[in-house]
């Protein structure tokens, strides 16, 4: 059901979103995305080497971050800035917790504005990819 | 891993210059491959039924995608997709390179049909210290992606980090 702005609060959090994306999905990613860096599907290439494994593409955890977004709202309203930083790199195959928390919700212009910010946690807890996002709801 | 990175003359000089205009493709087609990518299971992002139910002309974009970049070889960048010629070059001459973070604006819904002319500049360029790569060059880039109609529908800034 569409989100509507009387459905949450200041402090509520988003449904989290869990994923361990494998080779596999990497490799769908890329196709989707067009980012073909080695780094992200080829153990042999020699960044990977470097590091010990393949990495998950930044850019991949940024789309997961907008997919939480995207089901929260549930086409309710739109996002206007989606944002994040790759602090930590995170591995395949890994269990990431995607989640958020409204940090303030208000009406501007007429315009029903709700700002959260958004995490990716690995399987030690560390959120490696911290993000925020403001959003416009419809009604 | 770089000894010490220096920002040159040469390189402060390409910030703010324009790269030449290049098209992006948003199809029902780009859309699904996308979102398949990321995995979602909403059917908004692959069923045009669903995707005008709910109230979009077509199959939305889904967060974070603008559309693909047209691949001509020879003119794109064969591992990223995007044009070669995205301007002048930094020349840093540093092989690795990191995401650092991407941060986008929405000022216009984007569904597939639309075709996006996509203009980039370098917007900045700092050097961080790292523990595990050391010094690292931090090249901001700004994109700005405008519709067939000539609205402006996203603006997107992006941080490499150069190692």
């Amino acid at each position: 059901m569409p989100l509507n702005w009387n459905a949450f609060d200041e402090g509520s959090s988003l449904p989290e979103l869990e994923k361990a994306p494998g080779v596999t999905q990497l490799v769908k990613y890329a196709a989707g995305g067009g980012d073909f860096n080695p780094l992200h599907h080829d153990f042999a290439f020699p960044q990977s080497k470097a590091l010990g494994s393949i990495i998950i593409h930044g850019r991949f955890k940024y789309a997961a971050l907008g997919e939480l977004v995207s089901n929260w709202l549930d086409h309710g309203g739109r996002i206007r800035t989606l944002s994040c930083q790759y602090r930590g790199m995170d591995l395949p195959d890994q269990p990431m917790t995607l989640g958020g928390v409204v940090k303030r919700k208000w009406e501007e212009n007429g315009e029903k504005l709700a700002e959260v910010d958004l995490f990716v946690k690995n399987a030690d807890g560390k959120n490696t990819t911290p993000g925020s996002a403001v959003v416009v709801l419809n009604a | 891993m770089a000894e010490k990175i220096e920002i040159t003359e040469a390189m402060q000089a390409v910030i703010g210059v324009q790269s030449e205009p290049w098209t992006h493709e948003v199809t029902t087609t780009s859309v699904r491959g996308f979102a398949r990518g990321v995995g979602y299971t909403d059917p908004v992002y692959f069923d045009e039924a669903a995707a005008k139910a709910a109230g979009y002309r077509s199959l939305p974009c889904p967060p974070t995608y603008l559309g693909t970049p047209v691949f001509i070889p020879g003119l794109s960048n064969d591992t990223f997709s995007g044009p070669k010629n995205t301007g002048p070059g930094l020349n840093h001459g540093l092989k690795n390179v990191l995401d650092g973070g991407t941060e986008t604006e929405y000022l216009a819904d984007i569904c597939a049909g639309d075709t996006l002319t996509v203009t980039s500049c370098c917007a900045d360029l700092s050097i961080r210290e790292s523990k595990t790569t050391g010094q690292m060059l931090i090249v901001t880039t700004e994109s700005t992606y405008t519709n067939q109609g000539g609205t402006v529908v996203a603006k997107q800034r992006g941080q490499g980090l150069f190692y």
